[in-house]
């Protein structure tokens, strides 16, 4: 018996137009929590869809326990022990969440010759491994009904249900907040002390130190090192991943702030929040904490003219402004960057330039023929892509193949193209890496010094301290404090999330 | 294999995949050329283009609508219902019972005919949001009925001399039925490669959603591509009874189901989102070379169907496959 649960020797894969993995190593033991780093587009998500059977790799060895590992075909994986939360959630949304769990491997029971789906057994056994993870899902549950995070969360129990010795982790805890992180961890811990080896993604430095044994780190596909995390510093850690040195991480700067530019009032949805009221002014930065289910996605979403608005009022410079859909928005002077890229975000099959200016067509609109301007096009895509370091064979590649952190800095560069006023940012750096993470910050600040206004919503406190103004807490649909940035701190804004 | 080998066999493979609908059509026309006496001959050429420019001309638009993942069934008898309304218009004042109005008003009063249709079929599908495939399912009945209702079932003949010339004039040896269908590709090609309508189109079939979030009116433009479809076929409809020198409620029978045929051999993806002029073109010609080929080969009628079935399923399977990675 190997000392390792896999060994992964020399393993390259190339896509049209990029090597995603150029001879890359990497050793898991049974027991201990490995981390995987690298910048947007390293090739993390690769490898572990190798490793998994998504991908066929184009030379180089698996050795799962040792042994030598052909994996056609996922199911093939899941067969031998190895499991995996995949980055981009692909729930059946229209089937319950117990549906969804035992997908591939529903529960049968006999009747006469039949083989039939044993929907009670399901339930049942969906039921125990909720309360053994003291998850909060009901598994009758219409999938997609879930909010994110709960997806999230069902993802991860799904994974953990099937009992494996390899289980691979790509980005859990991008749209988790705080309490659910802290569970997840309680769960990993366990599986740890079970023997589980695990395989952790994660663009969240403080949780690699947390929770992680060891590291890798990838750069370009190549593989860069392999550390023991307690010998390392997160300083470290960052200039092994993008090889130079990278300074503050959250750049923000100090603004004067000029005059109300959004008033809201008594703003209520029926089942989402209720009576939010708050200003915000020019310049300003307004910060959305709270935790899964406070509702501030679905105030952002009734700004934007995507939910009804059924009481309260919404003043822009002061006059009263009716927004019945995101065009009225965009009139207004919207932007709306939302927090779940893959069924709001971006157009897989569209190219990486047309996704960057979906947004802004008619402003690309060259009187008399009214055509497209493409020159112009071609130098906006470029210029913002470049600004956020997005990673891409060229404009021209399909934004579905391009790696969850690139496709989201193209949603970034896609709403700033519009030059908003009022510029919604909904966990604008989910999924992104530590370089283009400052990178965001950094344009983020240099908008509120150019007179514009953010909320932002974020689950990554940190983010949320760092980049705000004023801090509006949420706890379950209502608002329950407006901090001034010299006054949050971390314990104080959890306080109010919490409402304890 | 080298990493290096590998790359370049991926170039290889994305170059062919690229080609690869062009290349089946120049083997196409090889094939036939060799295997028939009167295949690449002047005269054959322009029959095909005389036999494919209605049908082209309904898929262009029927592409359209495909790649704004919609469907739309009403083609073919937006084909009859147009012929008859332009045919009425256009009869020899003995037997017309409105007198003798300039040619224009058939042909206006034929597309209106689309252009009213089309816009319902997109209201219904963007207000209502029943399903394209049921939405247009209903339209082909009704208008096919309101053909028959319209001429008791009996052809609308006896056409007018400058009325019938629509259809049936020689630009030199190129038919003006294959010159409307060339206009009308280049049009279409305008609009989806270089105007804001045409980008929508393909982010609506991409990803509706994010289409609305960004602003784009999704309801407004669905209407207007099926509105476009529509009209495309109505004026192919208004075509046909100047060809044929007579409008008929049957007219236009399966049209429909030929012009998704085509674009779907030329690549445009039911999924959405996906497709260019270029590639509904040549699925058009595909379809019209091994048509005119296989009468010529002398190859039964039954047979025939049964080659066409086969080639849209399998360009569609082959399809498929260029896009799977692993
Ligand atoms: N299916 C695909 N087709 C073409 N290129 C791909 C495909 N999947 C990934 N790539 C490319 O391979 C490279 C590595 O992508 P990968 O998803 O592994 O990155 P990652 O390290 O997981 O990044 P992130 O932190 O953003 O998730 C990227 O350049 C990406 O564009
Ligand atoms: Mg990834």
């Amino acid at each position: 018996m190997s000392d390792y649960t896999l060994e992964v020797e020399n393993l390259s894969k190339a896509f049209p137009g990029v090597q995603a993995l150029d001879g890359v190593s990497l050793r898991v033991r049974p027991g201990h929590v490995h981390a995987v780093m690298g910048e947007n587009g390293a090739g993390k998500s690769t490898l572990m869809k190798c490793l998994l059977g998504l991908y066929r790799p184009d030379s180089g060895r698996i050795l799962f326990k040792g042994e030598e590992l052909r994996i056609p075909h996922p199911s093939v994986a899941l067969a031998k022990g190895i499991a995996m939360i995949h980055q981009e959630l692909n729930p059946v949304a229209e089937r319950p969440v117990m549906e969804n769990i035992w997908l591939g491997r529903f529960p049968r029971r006999r009747f006469g010759p039949l083989s039939l789906v044993d929907a009670e057994a399901m339930h049942v056994r969906t039921r125990a491994i909720f309360e053994d993870l003291e998850l909060n899902l009901d598994p009758r549950e219409r999938a997609g009904n879930l909010t994110v995070a709960k997806m999230q969360m069902m993802e991860i129990a799904k994974a953990v249900s099937y009992n494996s010795e390899l289980l691979i982790m790509d980005e859990p805890t991008s749209s988790l907040t705080e309490t659910e992180i802290a569970q997840l961890f309680k769960i990993i811990r366990r599986l740890r002390s079970q023997g589980v080896a695990i395989i952790y993604i994660s663009h969240k430095m403080e949780e690699i130190f947390r929770i992680c044994d060891e590291v890798t780190v990838l750069r370009d596909g190549k593989f860069v090192g392999e550390r023991e995390v307690a010998s390392l510093t997160i300083e470290e850690l960052i200039r092994m991943m993008v090889g130079r040195e990278l300074t503050s991480l959250f750049p923000k700067q100090d603004v004067p702030l000029g005059d109300v530019r959004l008033r809201v009032e008594e703003l209520s949805s029926p089942g989402a929040f209720e009576n939010v009221t708050f200003d915000l002014r020019r310049g300003e930065i307004l910060g959305f904490a709270g935790l899964v289910g406070a509702g501030r996605t679905e105030l952002m979403e009734t700004l934007f003219g995507l939910r009804p608005i059924a009481s309260g009022r919404v003043l822009i410079d002061g006059g009263e402004t009716r927004i019945r859909s995101p065009r009225d928005a965009k009139r207004a002077g919207f932007a709306f960057l939302t927090e779940d890229r893959r069924s709001t975000g971006i157009i897989g099959v569209g190219s990486v330039t047309d996704n960057t200016i979906i947004a802004n067509l008619l402003s690309y609109v060259k009187k008399p023929l009214r055509l497209l301007d493409f020159a112009r096009i071609r130098t906006d895509t470029r210029e913002y892509n470049e600004r956020l370091r997005t990673r891409t064979p060229s404009y021209e590649t399909r934004i579905q193949n391009l790696s969850g952190g690139n496709q989201q800095k193209v949603l970034v560069a896609r709403w700033l193209l519009t030059r908003p006023d009022i510029l919604i940012l909904d966990e604008p750096t989910r999924g992104i890496d530590v370089g283009a993470k400052a990178e965001i910050h950094a344009i983020i600040s240099e908008l509120a010094a150019e007179g514009n206004s953010i909320l932002l919503v974020s689950s990554e406190l940190p983010e949320i301290l760092g980049m705000s103004d004023r801090i509006v807490v949420m706890h379950e649909g209502r608002q329950t404090a407006i901090l001034e940035r010299k006054d949050a701190s971390q314990e104080l804004v959890m306080k109010y999330a919490t409402a304890v | 294999m080298t990493k290096r080998g590998i790359l370049m066999k991926n170039r290889l493979v994305q170059i062919l995949n690229k080609y690869s609908l062009y290349l089946v059509l120049v083997l196409l026309v090889l094939f036939f050329s060799i295997a028939t006496e009167g295949f690449f001959t002047v005269p054959n050429a322009m029959s095909m283009l005389t036999s494919w420019s209605i049908k082209g001309l309904i898929a262009l638009g029927v592409g359209m609508v495909i790649i704004s993942r919609g469907i739309d069934l009403s083609s073919g008898s937006v084909v009859a219902l147009a012929s008859v309304v332009a045919a009425s218009f256009a009869q020899n004042p003995e037997v017309s019972k409105f007198g003798m109005p300039p040619v224009f008003v058939a042909v206006v009063l034929a597309s209106l005919v689309g252009v009213v249709i089309g816009a319902c079929n997109g209201a219904f599908v963007a207000y209502t949001k029943i399903p394209p495939f049921i939405a247009t399912l209903g339209a082909m009945t009704v208008a096919r009925g309101l053909a028959l209702m319209y001429t008791k079932g009996f052809p609308v003949s006896q056409l007018r001399e400058d009325f019938m010339i629509l259809g049936r004039a020689m630009v030199g040896p190129v038919p003006l039925l294959a010159i409307y269908f060339l206009v009308a590709a280049g049009a279409v090609w305008v609009i989806l490669n270089h105007t804001a309508f045409g980008k929508n189109i393909y982010a609506i079939g991409g990803n509706e959603n994010a289409a609305r979030v960004s602003g784009v009116s999704v309801e407004l433009n669905l209407v207007a591509v099926y509105t476009i479809a529509a009209f495309l076929a109505a004026f192919g409809g208004m075509l046909m009874a100047a060809r044929t020198a007579a409008g008929n409620a049957t007219y236009g029978n399966m049209y429909e189901l030929d012009a998704i045929a085509a674009v779907t051999v030329g690549g445009i993806s039911h999924s959405g989102g996906l497709g260019t002029v270029s590639g509904m073109v040549a699925g058009i010609m595909i379809l019209a070379v091994v048509e005119n080929g296989l009468i010529l080969l002398g190859v039964s009628p039954y047979l025939q169907q049964v080659v066409k079935g086969c080639i849209i399923v399998g360009a569609v399977i082959y399809d498929m496959s260029k896009h799977k990675r692993r």
